[in-house]
């Protein structure tokens, strides 16, 4: 008896080691990667000057005049999520409100899978359908508007991340006990009244989640801007001229110089 | 990962065919020629089971560093050799015959929907693109005078293309002289699509993309105010390029061939075929063939194994006519 407890001890000391160790990885590959950016901003500080990085309007690294103001790829970046969220927030909240509140049971099942498919459909596909399709159709309404601009990639990133909303806000929605409503119902409220001032103030911690997650996700959305939002970084708050964000940036920078790399020491 | 994955699978059959392929022919350098090389390659190992033609892409400077290094039988040029590169050779005891293979022309190109320009001068397209103009340089208007006053906004090649390097030589007088405010790209697609969607737009690339893209993009015709390459402006077309009047956005390409590899016989297999098929596989890649007269100059020219550049080693060599190649090869 008292041996096997012992050994049972040493299992459980084992087991709960081997957790730990697993947790770690995440927590490791967290600190590599800050430390790893960390030693690469520093060395770039060391040339140029934080002020210059923060105050200059135009960023021009690989030209002969060398700019490194961040605000324009910083403004594009701000530009195409501003316009995402536009989009994606009234749409993702009222759809999760009706998929909550109002619709049947039968319909949800159906709907809320649909939604769900959107989100599992390749961001670069996405980029060719704001590329080939929404900017095309966006000219047709708005003539002098550029083949490559923020507005159409702003619009398809939001159409993307709906379903990230939606879904999170309507998980929120559904926890919030059936007698927060009836109370309401009982207080002759009607539906409208009961969504709007019951149920979304209950669940609003859980919507601001899935904003603050929906916000992340179109800020570091990759290859959407890095097809249709063009590749010139330019200062402007005009939705209709290309512009670059930060990834899109770094997407052009490392495919033009180190895919060459890699096929050159495939050749090698 | 999926990529790293791909590159390890090509890595593998790249060194099992080493491994197998009785003789192989190493080929690195410009990305602008690999399409002309890759055409030859393809046909001559369908000729030639049991010879492999490798070609990469490292650019004119990379493959020259490693042709002077000994590792390459060829190197692929949209530049003559510089004199750096051929000192490096020089010490490695390589030696090298020059062959042109093709004629490379760059397109100036705006919207069909715009009505002003139908020609420039390279004055104007040098006001346009030069360092200077970054942010100042903003308005057609600015380029001259009876220009509208729309915003200009430019389309052009990314900083690490051949031809980036050749369009700013050519029309700003610095290899990488150019301004940075403006939608770059090593896509040609890219810029095609920029210029077609925007009634101010302006770009440049390679003509064989314009070949292929005619009915959404309006040529621009070129003014180098030298009434020897034809007098006013002058359209880029096949004709134009082949009777140097389109100038000084036309370059002969090249590929180098070490004279030591020359001497194995699967090299010099190669090149004589390269020489006597580029006419017709530089036309169905995109590019403007020499004159037949210059592939026979060229093969002559690698029969006797004439060495050195005819270049003087100072690098892009602008507005080098036909002619004057024939001559020079002489």
């Amino acid at each position: 008896m008292f041996r096997k407890n012992k050994f049972q001890k040493l299992k459980e000391y084992l087991i709960e080691k081997l957790l730990f160790l697993f947790s770690l990885v995440s927590i490791f590959a967290t600190v590599g990667i800050i430390a790893v950016l960390s030693f690469e901003a520093f060395a770039f500080f060391k040339e140029v000057s934080l002020l210059k990085f923060f105050t200059d309007t135009q960023w021009t690294p690989l030209f002969v005049k060398k700019h490194f103001g961040i605000l324009p790829l910083l403004c594009g970046t701000l530009l195409t999520t501003l316009i995402a969220m536009l989009i994606a927030l009234p749409v993702g909240l009222i759809s999760a409100a009706y998929l909550s509140e109002y619709a049947s049971e039968k319909a949800r099942n159906i709907i809320k899978p649909v939604m769900e498919i959107l989100a599992a459909i390749p961001t670069v596909v996405y980029g060719y359908f704001a590329l080939l399709f929404v900017t095309p159709l966006l000219r047709k309404c708005i003539p002098g508007m550029s083949g490559f601009n923020s507005l159409s990639s702003g619009l398809v990133t939001g159409t993307m991340i709906i379903p990230l909303i939606s879904s999170l806000s309507e998980d929120a929605f559904h926890a919030v006990p059936m007698g927060l409503r009836e109370a309401g119902y009982a207080l002759g409220s009607n539906r409208m009244q009961v969504s709007l001032r019951i149920v979304l103030p209950a669940a609003f911690s859980g919507v601001c989640a899935a904003c603050v997650l929906a916000i992340s996700r179109a800020m570091g959305e990759t290859m959407i801007v890095a097809i249709a939002a063009g590749q010139q970084p330019r200062l402007t708050l005009n939705p209709l001229v290309p512009v670059e964000t930060i990834t899109a940036y770094i997407v052009q920078v490392i495919v033009s110089y180190k895919l060459r790399k890699h096929f050159q020491q495939v050749y090698e | 990962m999926k990529r790293i994955m791909c590159f390890m699978i090509i890595a593998v059959i790249a060194c099992v065919n080493q491994a197998y392929a009785a003789k192989l022919i190493k080929v690195d350098g410009s990305s602008t020629v690999f399409p002309i090389t890759e055409a030859v390659a393809e046909e001559f190992q369908k000729e030639n089971s049991g010879i492999k033609v490798m070609v990469g892409i490292s650019g004119t400077g990379g493959g020259f560093k490693r042709f002077g290094r000994g590792e390459t039988d060829i190197s692929d040029a949209s530049r003559p050799i510089k004199s750096k590169e051929g000192d490096l050779a020089r010490e490695n005891n390589i030696e090298y015959i020059e062959l042109p293979v093709a004629y490379d022309g760059l397109a100036v190109v705006v919207n069909p929907q715009n009505t002003w320009v139908s020609h420039l001068t390279v004055k104007e397209l040098k006001k346009m693109w030069e360092p200077d103009a970054q942010e100042t340089v903003t308005k057609w208007s600015q380029i001259r005078a009876g220009f509208p006053d729309k915003e200009l906004r430019l389309y052009g090649a990314g900083t690490d293309s051949g031809t980036f390097d050749y369009f700013t030589e050519a029309i700003c007088g610095k290899s990488g002289a150019s301004r940075g405010d403006f939608t770059a790209s090593e896509d040609d697609n890219v810029l095609v699509e920029g210029v077609s969607a925007e009634e101010n737009g302006l770009g440049y690339f390679g003509l064989a993309y314009y070949e292929q893209n005619k009915d959404k993009l309006k040529l621009v015709a070129i003014d180098d105010e030298n009434d020897a390459n034809g007098k006013g402006p002058v359209a880029p077309a096949i004709d134009t390029v082949m009777d140097s009047t389109y100038q000084p956005l036309a370059r002969p390409i090249f590929i180098y061939v070490s004279v030591q590899s020359a001497q194995k016989e699967e090299v010099a297999k190669f090149v004589e075929f390269y020489l006597a098929h580029a006419g017709q596989l530089v036309k169905e890649v995109g590019y403007i063939p020499l004159p037949d007269a210059a592939y026979q100059a060229a093969l002559e020219r690698f029969k006797k194994r004439v060495k050195g550049s005819v270049f003087g080693g100072k690098g892009a060599a602008i507005g080098v006519k036909i002619e004057d190649l024939l001559k020079r090869q002489k």
